[in-house]
């Protein structure tokens, strides 16, 4: 009973907004209580009027705080996120193979590779060349960890940007399909074909100068329903897939609630595809 | 047709008839003076009271509002209400909702998770009169029977239940009575009605809590 005793206000200076938000955002109590009565009987509030004004003020303050801290997780900051991502990726990759070259005729290996990287780096030099050659190892160490954080804030930031397409397409295609798009408003006002092919620029418009046939995937080729279904029902998968992102984006976008039905409609669309050469 | 509450009224808005609330207009609603158009068709509240369903509510009540989305409907509800808490999960919808409440001193909006009462319980009083909810999430009942302990033991539940978010692939008939066979673990059911034609596959539910 003690514990549940403890209205928002309990411990809160009147004249402290950011301490009242804190109490609103964390605080807890099993069931409610005549908190007006108790405010103005532990003097927090002169009357109840007093307290409702007051009660207006924290809820306003915090409910706006809470908000643009969310949204601050939005989905610009996951574009560059991502971004960063791939290109730490690529740069850590890059210098691997450089310093596999370099090391390998220092110490006469044949290594490769982040994992290769990581030995080096933790080797104490000896002479000035050593000393190169492990410093830039423990840089492409350094890259390769901060590509796994970004990894890791690239998967939280979807799920708080973009639940529902998070969800769907996994966070980190997710993240790619907005950076593509160039944001989660450009991807939710795109056409579904224009998703299915997202990333596969180069194949569309050597498709448009009537080179090559037009590809049937972009970057949800990494999806699970694309890649592991049957080449010949690939296309209708894709098409499937696309359908479905682009309407989860577009729930993400205009109204931010997570639909679970989303995912389990296109579960059975994918399931009746792949079922249907079956029985041929 | 049923009694309307105190504040809100049948009126001639814009040519034509229908409820309306006193207060600022939020969302390019007509108004007419200080009385503004309450759309049936974007509110379940406004449905509810359209379709003829006793809900109890009166002038001045204590209310606590679960699925407050961008507060479309809990204005309404402040216009005639006394405190109105209103609890909303999603970040996007809160920050329009915050700008409807910023003009309304009996709006407290709260950014929370409607399934886990005890976060909001240090905030929201004891014995309201009333609980409006509209939450699409599945088990929207049980959402419900948590959120009993805020109500007086007279106090009323209106309940919009939305037969998609429990299963798409039943029918809502059925989804609908289940819901009910939840619901009556803590509240005694008063009336129902089908939201049609403003919410399609909605239904709706007084209910006050059962005595023990």
């Amino acid at each position: 009973m003690t514990e549940n005793a403890a209205g928002w206000f309990e411990s809160v200076r009147p004249d402290d907004p950011d301490a009242a938000r804190e109490a609103i955002e964390n605080g807890s109590a099993e069931s409610p209580e005549d908190w007006p009565a108790q405010a103005v009987e532990s003097g927090f509030a002169e009357d109840e009027s007093d307290y409702y004004g007051k009660l207006h003020e924290a809820t306003l303050h915090a409910a706006r705080e809470a908000v643009q801290e969310r949204e601050r997780a939005d989905d610009q900051q996951l574009v560059h996120a991502v971004r960063a991502m791939d290109d730490a990726d690529r740069t850590a990759n890059e210098l691997a193979e450089r310093l596999a070259e370099w090391a390998g005729s220092v110490y006469g290996e044949s290594g490769g590779g982040v994992d290769y990287a990581r030995e080096v780096a933790g080797r104490e030099p000896a002479g000035p060349v050593e000393e190169r050659v492990v410093s830039l190892a423990r840089q492409v160490v350094s890259l390769a960890d901060e590509r796994e954080e970004l990894r890791a804030f690239v998967e939280r930031s979807a799920d708080a940007a973009a639940p529902n397409l998070a969800a769907m397409a996994g966070p980190v295609l997710a993240a790619r399909l907005i950076a593509l798009a160039g944001g989660l408003e450009q991807l939710a006002k795109k056409p579904s074909g224009t998703v299915q092919v997202l990333g596969a620029e180069d194949a569309l418009f050597a498709h448009l100068r009537g080179n090559a046939p037009s590809p049937k995937h972009g970057v949800i080729y990494t999806h699970d329903y694309v890649r592991n279904t049957r080449p010949d029902e690939r296309g209708s998968a894709s098409r499937a897939l696309a359908g479905k992102l682009v309407i989860a984006a577009r729930v993400d976008h205009y109204s931010g609630e997570r639909k679970p039905e989303l995912d389990e409609e296109l579960d059975e669309r994918i399931e009746r595809i792949r079922s249907r050469g079956d029985d041929d | 047709m049923t009694e309307l509450p105190g504040g809100v009224e049948r009126r001639r808005v814009d040519g034509d008839e229908g409820l309306a609330t006193r207060g600022e207009p939020v969302y390019g609603e007509p108004y007419d003076g200080e009385w503004r158009r309450w759309d049936p068709h974007r509110s379940k509240v406004g449905a509810m009271i359209e379709s003829g369903l006793e809900t109890g509510v009166a002038e001045g009540d204590g209310v606590l509002y679960l699925g407050a989305a961008n507060g479309t409907t809990a204005s309404h509800v402040a216009d005639f209400a006394g405190p109105v808490y209103a609890v909303e999960f999603a970040p996007r919808p809160m920050r329009e909702f915050v700008g409807v409440a910023e003009g309304r001193a009996n709006l407290f909006p709260l950014l929370k998770d409607a399934r886990k009462p005890e976060t909001y319980a240090h905030v929201v009083e004891a014995n309201l009169d009333c609980i409006v909810q509209d939450v699409a999430t599945t088990g929207q009942a049980r959402v419900a029977n948590l959120n009993r302990r805020f109500l007086a033991d007279d106090g009323r539940l209106l309940l919009a239940l939305k037969a998609r978010s429990e299963d798409v692939t039943r029918e809502p008939e059925t989804v609908f009575q289940e819901s009910l066979e939840t619901l009556r673990e803590e509240y005694e059911v008063l009336d129902t009605a089908r939201l049609n034609p403003y919410h399609g596959d909605h239904f709706a539910a007084v209910a006050t809590p059962r005595s023990e």
